[in-house]
């Protein structure tokens, strides 16, 4: 079962994003107000849930189970690495696609608005963790001081959140429900945005998969490698 | 805690004074970028008092910088890490102590920069009292925050290039914060707003610092 689940994720995902594509550029009207630039509207949103929340969420709850004791093992520190670095993806992408769809309806690329700038903020601070990570070589300093960064940078989470609450800048606030968690977008609008959702996620998962397999190899490689010159130097006499 | 966080920054602050870096090197680095960037704006624009704020807290991110790497470099010296590892110091108290002495030599750095830009920016000396208590929240909060972000890059490869990576887009809400209050207290604008970021972030990094500093000196 886990198994058929694994190979599915890759096919269902690309068949999720396909249906968005398609039901996103051919089946769903244009918008009253913005016309067809509502339709960057099913990737956006997206794409900011899985940098924000999924990706972010995932790296951050991973470092707590490293530094958890009980729960510590290589496992979550690679886990949150692979979700740091694929969150790094999300959130440029989360920018690049905000900056297309303001560039029309706002009138410039970028604005100095408390969303952007916090989510700009996010990116970097996801890029000082790999920055981090890099400068140590002992792997245990490495995932210590990478986990604790983890943690202490998700406090930007919930800033960013409930930045267009807190300060009435540009970004628009919640338009999927009402605060009374009424649905403001219905019909063809609403299935696509919940199945360009879905897609992203399981695209998320498909990534973060793929980049764990790959760090799982690099490792035992890396292992190899070591006991191999080890090895070379004890016939040499060295050790 | 607090026994162990008052000695350990006693002796941050009488390695300090003894060694004189925060007077001969660090103030006059400060004074000398407020200059700077009184000279960048120009002399039309240096002497409008709403650039102060901001100008002023650029210069103290400069100057917090340079001084949370100089705090963590106390620590690098050989034995030392190993030695509060043997002696089974509180690490909550540790980081407490570097926080307060990190926090002190902010302040002084803070006050001269201050009286800094009243001089050379003509920053209105009433708004400035007034700001004054934001100012040192705010500076509390960079040292709370300096202070856990010095100790995850200290021993680390390119530690003094890695440190500002980490802790510019940290602070960042923190300088806009403090800014928005220095300026609000100008113009006698609304301050509470800002206030309370800074305190909650405070509040946050002393909070997240008693918790996890113990892990960053056990790695």
């Amino acid at each position: 079962m886990k198994e058929l689940s694994q190979r599915l994720l890759g096919p269902v995902t690309f068949a999720l994003l396909a249906l968005t594509i398609w039901l996103g550029l051919w089946v769903t009207p244009p918008d009253k107000v913005q016309g067809n630039l509502v339709r960057l509207l099913y990737v956006h949103p997206a794409v900011a849930w899985v940098a924000l929340y999924v990706s972010f969420g995932t790296a951050t709850i991973a470092s707590c189970l490293y530094l958890w004791k009980r729960t510590r093992s290589w496992d979550m520190d690679r886990i949150a690495h692979c979700a740091m670095e694929v969150s790094v993806v999300f959130i440029i992408l989360t920018l690049i696609t905000g900056s297309i769809w303001g560039r029309p309806t706002w009138g410039v690329w970028w604005a100095w608005d408390a969303r952007l700038t916090s989510t700009a903020i996010l990116g970097v601070l996801a890029l000082g963790y790999l920055a981090l990570r890099r400068a140590n070589d002992d792997p245990t300093l490495r995932a210590k001081r990478s986990a604790v960064f983890a943690i202490v940078s998700a406090i930007n989470v919930p800033i960013i959140h409930f930045s267009v609450q807190w300060w009435k800048t540009l970004h628009q606030g919640a338009t999927v429900f009402t605060s009374n968690r009424q649905l403001l977008v219905h019909g063809s609008m609403a299935w696509t945005l919940l199945i360009s959702f879905v897609g992203f996620t399981l695209l998320f998962f498909w990534l973060l998969r793929a980049r764990y397999r790959l760090e799982v190899e690099r490792d035992a490689a890396y292992r190899a490698a070591f006991d191999e010159a080890v090895s070379l130097r004890q016939r040499e006499g060295v050790l | 805690m607090i026994r162990i966080a008052w000695l350990v920054a006693k002796k941050d602050l009488r390695i300090e004074a003894r060694s004189r870096v925060l007077l001969w090197q660090v103030v006059p680095f400060g004074a000398m970028a407020l200059l700077l960037t009184g000279l960048a704006l120009g002399p039309a624009h240096a002497g409008n008092s709403s650039a102060g704020p901001g100008l002023f807290y650029l210069v103290m991110l400069f100057v917090a910088l340079l001084m949370i790497n100089r705090s963590q470099v106390l620590e690098s010296t050989p034995g030392t890490r190993a030695s509060i590892a043997t002696l089974g110091l509180d690490p909550a108290g540790v980081f407490l102590g570097k926080t307060l002495a990190l926090c002190v030599e902010l302040w002084v750095t803070g006050l001269v920069l201050l009286a800094g830009t009243v001089l050379v920016l003509h920053t209105a000396l009433h708004g400035a009292f007034l700001a004054l208590p934001s100012v040192l929240v705010t500076l509390g909060a960079l040292a709370a925050a300096g202070t856990l972000y010095g100790a995850m890059t200290a021993g680390g490869e390119g530690a003094a290039t890695l440190l500002p990576v980490l802790c510019l887009p940290a602070f960042a809400p923190l300088l806009i914060a403090g800014e928005r209050a220095f300026s609000a207290a100008l113009t006698h604008g609304g301050l509470w707003e800002w206030w309370v970021i800074v305190v909650v972030a405070l509040v946050a990094y002393v909070g997240v610092g008693i918790l996890l500093y113990g892990v960053l000196e056990e790695s």
